[in-house]
This record gives structure tokens, C-alpha cells and sequence, in this order.
């Protein structure tokens, strides 16, 4: 059993902190649907972090993990929407809300594959949005160039997604111990990434 | 012979030190502070501020040592209390009792100094933990545990009370937010030492109502604790962004009772504890921030 250490502890309350200040100050500005977005998602990442601080690394044997790690692209991903494509936000509400509930019935009541199909659909169109969206923004001057940050900060988050997808199946492409001893690195990365590009916009 | 003196003086104040449960006691002052600068009075007066925290820490640090004075045989019968300075005999129950007076009286009396209300409300904190709670209920009934809470829920109604100058409806439901919180403390703490109660004869929730039982009563307080939060803090108005941080931090803490409810565990259960703690000192923070 990987324990959590001093450092982790320490990497995980920065980002709790980064997080809680994207909540109270990063935000605002945005229309009240991207507010409501970008809070549920770094509300999710920050009560994540808490509780790896809490129950350790066992927390992410759970298998509600898979559900509730969906929130998070889903939520950034129509928060962006919401704010720059605001045309396109009620068609993106009814896929992020049908893409959680179908991730979230799949796990349970489908066949292993066809739910790891579902997975990678959901997660894939709402990761390449967060990953796409900020830099394709930023290229064509809608945003400033530091909003592209925020697409780094997405591009770390599939990583992360995807070590913690691999290590959950059973199927990890490295061993569970190097996972978990770069997971708290990564998310803080990824959060100071969004932090930071959600301000340069 | 000076260097024996300074060595002397230093456990002596370590052991004393001990007698006041420091996080416990920081985590209670905290909330009288907090609901004193969410009144948004003039907060940045040093010597009321001074008074409000240092008349607080010395009442609730007395009504600890008097509690540890009272309890100490108890204390000695069980493993996890039987290492402290009362039981273990590192220090004697009559300095502990004159220590205990003493941080009491002065708190309580700089509480009346500062403001009579709040001085009422500082004393009757005291009285309730050390006379109707652990006197008077603590070996006769679990439900105990409500006279505690209730202890602890006065700081915040006196720091409130302070800023205000009455008892409203927002003081009492951060004192119910508190009085909420504290069986989580409480009852987490006996269903994981069942064994040490029983001992000591000590009737609690686990060993009165059954431990499934304990489980649904603290996960529910828990989530009356976040609800009052809540609505206390839509009651002093706090600014969006802390609002959607506190409502976040409720969710978290609302998830997790109800993990602990559905599936109830030893590490989920005391994970609940340790979150619900950090809840009460985070919100607290984002109460008394609406002063900057």
C-alpha cells in the first residue's frame, strides 16, 4: 500500500488553495452559467485533494472515482463553452449532462467494454475541448496569449486521466507507485495552469 | 542551579500546556473570533480584539483543565487518555484544579469587563461544560454529548453577541453550526474507543444506540452543521466567491456523511471527522474575511 508523504500533503494543500482561490477570485466575470461551470469543477478538484489528504491513496480505489473524475472535463468544458460560444452552450449542456449519466449508469449496468467505450467518448470530446479550445482562442487573438495556459493545464489533466483510468482497469502502463508519486505533481501543475491562464486572459 | 530552574519552569509550562487541549481550544476561539468579525463592527480596535481573544482563550482553556481535573479517574482507565499529565501523575490534581479556577475566573471576568452580554454568554459556556456536562451528565446519560455541543456552540454566540449587541438570528445559527459539528468530534471519538468507556463506565451513543446507529447521528448533525453554515452565511452576507467556496466545502462534507451513512467504516468514519474539523475552521475563516 502506497502511504501518502509530507510532500504530497504539502503539493495537495497548494492546490486545495489554488483551487479555493479560482473559486472565490478566478471567476469572476464570467457569465452565471460559466460561474456555476468552473465552480463544480474546481470545487470537484479541490474536495479531490482533500480527501487525498484524508483517506490517502485508497480513496482512489473507490469506483465511484471514475464517475465523479467525469465532472471535472465536463464541467470545464461547458464553462469555456458557456463563455465563448454561448450559441452552442444549450446543445453542450444536454451532452455533459447525458455524457455523466450515461458514464455513471455504464459502470454499473453495462457490459466492461461498451463502458469503457462510453469513457473514452465522454472524456475524449470534453479533454479535447479543454486541450483545444484555450489554445485555438489564444492563436487567434480572441483571448490573450496566456489563456493557452488553461489548455496546457487540460492537456496535464488527460495525462493525469488517463494514468488514473489505466491504474483503476487494472491495467497500468506504469507501476502504481510511480503513478501515485507524480499524481499529486500533476494536479497540482494542472491547477496552476488554470489558475494562471484563466488570469492572463 | 539557575539552568535546573529554567528546565523546571519549561515542563512545568509544557505540562500545563497540555492540560488546555491547545487545537481544540484554538479551533473554539477561532469561532468567537469569527463570529465577532462577522458582525462587521469596527473589528481592528486591538484592545477589544485583544480582549475578545484572550478573554475566550482563557474561559474555554479553564473549562478544559476543569474538565481534565474532574475526569481525571476516568481518565486513568482508559488507553487514550491515560498518558495525560493528570492521570500519569506528572501533575497533581490540586495544582490542576487552582490552575483550572484560575484561567476561568480571569477569562470570565475579562469576558463581564469587555461586555456584560457577552460575558453572560462567555460564563454560561463554562457552566455547561464543566457543571451540566461533565459534573452532572456525562456519566449518566449519552445525550451528554447535546450539553457539550452546546458548550462549545457559546464562543461564536458570545464573539457574535460582541459585535452585534444582541443574541440574532445569524449568532444562533452559528451556534447551532457548532453545536452540530461537535457530536462528530464526540461521538467519532467514542465509537473508535468503545472499549476505553465502557471501562470507565461512561454510557455513549455506540453503547446506548448501537454503532449503525451513532453513524446516522453524525452524519445527519453533520449535514445540520453545513446547513446552518449556510444559511448563517447568506445571513451576513458574504461576498459570491466565498459563498461558492463555502457551498462547495458543504458539499463535501454533505458526500462524505452520506458515504459514511451508506457505507459505513472505520477510515470513512473518522475521515468525516477529520474533514468536518477543517470545515468548521475553513468557514469560520470565510466568515471572518467579510471584514477585509
Amino acid at each position: 500500500m502506497v502511504k501518502i508523504t509530507v510532500l504530497d500533503r504539502i503539493l495537495l494543500s497548494l492546490s486545495i488553495l489554488l483551487a479555493a482561490y479560482q473559486i472565490v477570485f478566478g471567476i469572476e466575470g464570467s457569465n452565471q452559467l460559466g460561474i456555476a461551470s468552473y465552480t463544480i469543477a474546481f470545487g470537484v478538484l479541490l474536495i479531490a485533494a482533500l480527501l487525498l489528504i484524508i483517506l490517502g491513496f485508497q480513496v482512489l480505489d473507490s469506483p465511484a472515482v471514475i464517475i465523479i473524475s467525469t465532472i471535472i472535463p465536463l464541467s470545464l468544458s461547458l464553462g469555456l463553452i458557456s463563455e465563448f460560444f454561448p450559441k452552442y452552450a444549450p446543445g453542450y449542456i444536454i451532452f455533459a449532462v447525458a455524457g455523466f449519466l450515461v458514464v455513471m449508469v455504464s459502470r454499473y449496468f453495462a457490459p466492461k467494454k461498451t463502458a469503457t467505450i462510453i469513457l473514452i467518448v465522454v472524456h475524449g470530446i470534453s479533454g479535447l475541448l479543454i486541450f483545444g479550445l484555450p489554445i485555438y482562442l489564444s492563436v487567434i487573438g480572441t483571448t490573450n496569449k496566456g489563456f493557452a495556459l488553461v489548455g496546457i493545464g487540460g492537456g496535464l489533466f488527460g495525462i493525469g486521466g488517463m494514468l488514473l483510468s489505466f491504474l483503476i482497469t487494472g491495467r497500468p502502463i506504469l507501476p502504481r507507485e510511480r503513478i501515485l508519486s507524480i499524481l499529486p505533481v500533476l494536479m497540482l501543475l494542472t491547477i496552476a495552469a488554470f489558475v494562471a491562464g484563466f488570469a492572463l486572459a | 542551579m539557575k539552568r535546573t530552574f529554567q528546565t523546571r519552569f519549561k515542563n512545568k509550562i509544557k505540562l500545563l500546556w497540555s492540560l488546555i487541549k491547545s487545537p481544540q481550544t484554538l479551533l473554539l476561539l477561532m469561532t468567537g473570533l469569527a463570529g465577532f468579525m462577522s458582525s462587521r463592527c469596527p473589528w481592528f480596535n486591538f484592545p477589544i480584539l485583544l480582549g475578545v481573544a484572550g478573554s475566550l482563550f482563557l474561559a474555554i482553556s479553564g473549562s478544559t483543565v476543569l474538565n481534565m481535573w474532574y475526569d481525571r479517574d476516568i481518565d486513568s482507565l482508559m488507553k487514550r487518555t491515560c498518558w495525560r499529565p493528570l492521570p500519569s501523575g506528572k501533575i497533581s490534581p490540586n495544582e490542576t484544579l487552582v490552575f483550572g479556577i484560575t484561567l476561568s475566573v480571569l477569562g470570565v471576568g475579562w469576558a463581564l469587563a469587555i461586555d456584560l452580554l457577552f460575558g453572560f454568554i462567555v460564563f454560561a459556556g463554562l457552566f455547561f461544560d464543566v457543571v451540566v456536562y461533565t459534573i452532572w451528565l456525562k456519566r449518566r446519560t449519552a445525550w451528554s454529548v447535546v450539553w457539550g455541543g452546546l458548550a462549545g456552540a457559546m464562543p461564536v454566540l458570545a464573539g457574535r453577541a460582541l459585535g452585534t449587541g444582541r443574541i440574532e438570528w445569524v449568532g444562533i445559527l452559528l451556534a447551532l453550526a457548532v453545536l452540530s459539528w461537535i457530536p462528530t468530534h464526540i461521538l467519532t471519538f467514542s465509537i473508535r474507543n468503545q472499549e476505553d468507556y465502557k471501562r470507565a463506565g461512561v454510557p455513549t451513543f455506540p453503547s446506548t444506540y448501537s454503532v449503525p446507529t451513532t453513524l446516522r447521528v453524525i452524519s445527519a448533525s453533520t449535514v445540520i452543521a453545513a446547513i446552518a453554515m449556510i444559511m448563517a452565511a447568506v445571513g451576513i452576507d458574504i461576498t459570491a466567491g466565498q459563498m461558492r467556496l463555502l457551498a462547495v466545502l458543504s458539499s463535501g462534507l454533505i458526500f462524505l456523511a452520506a458515504a459514511s451513512m451508506l457505507r459505513p467504516s472505520d477510515k470513512v468514519n473518522f475521515g468525516l471527522f477529520k474533514y468536518a474539523s477543517l470545515y468548521m475552521l475553513s468557514a469560520m475563516l470565510l466568515l471572518a474575511a467579510v471584514v477585509f
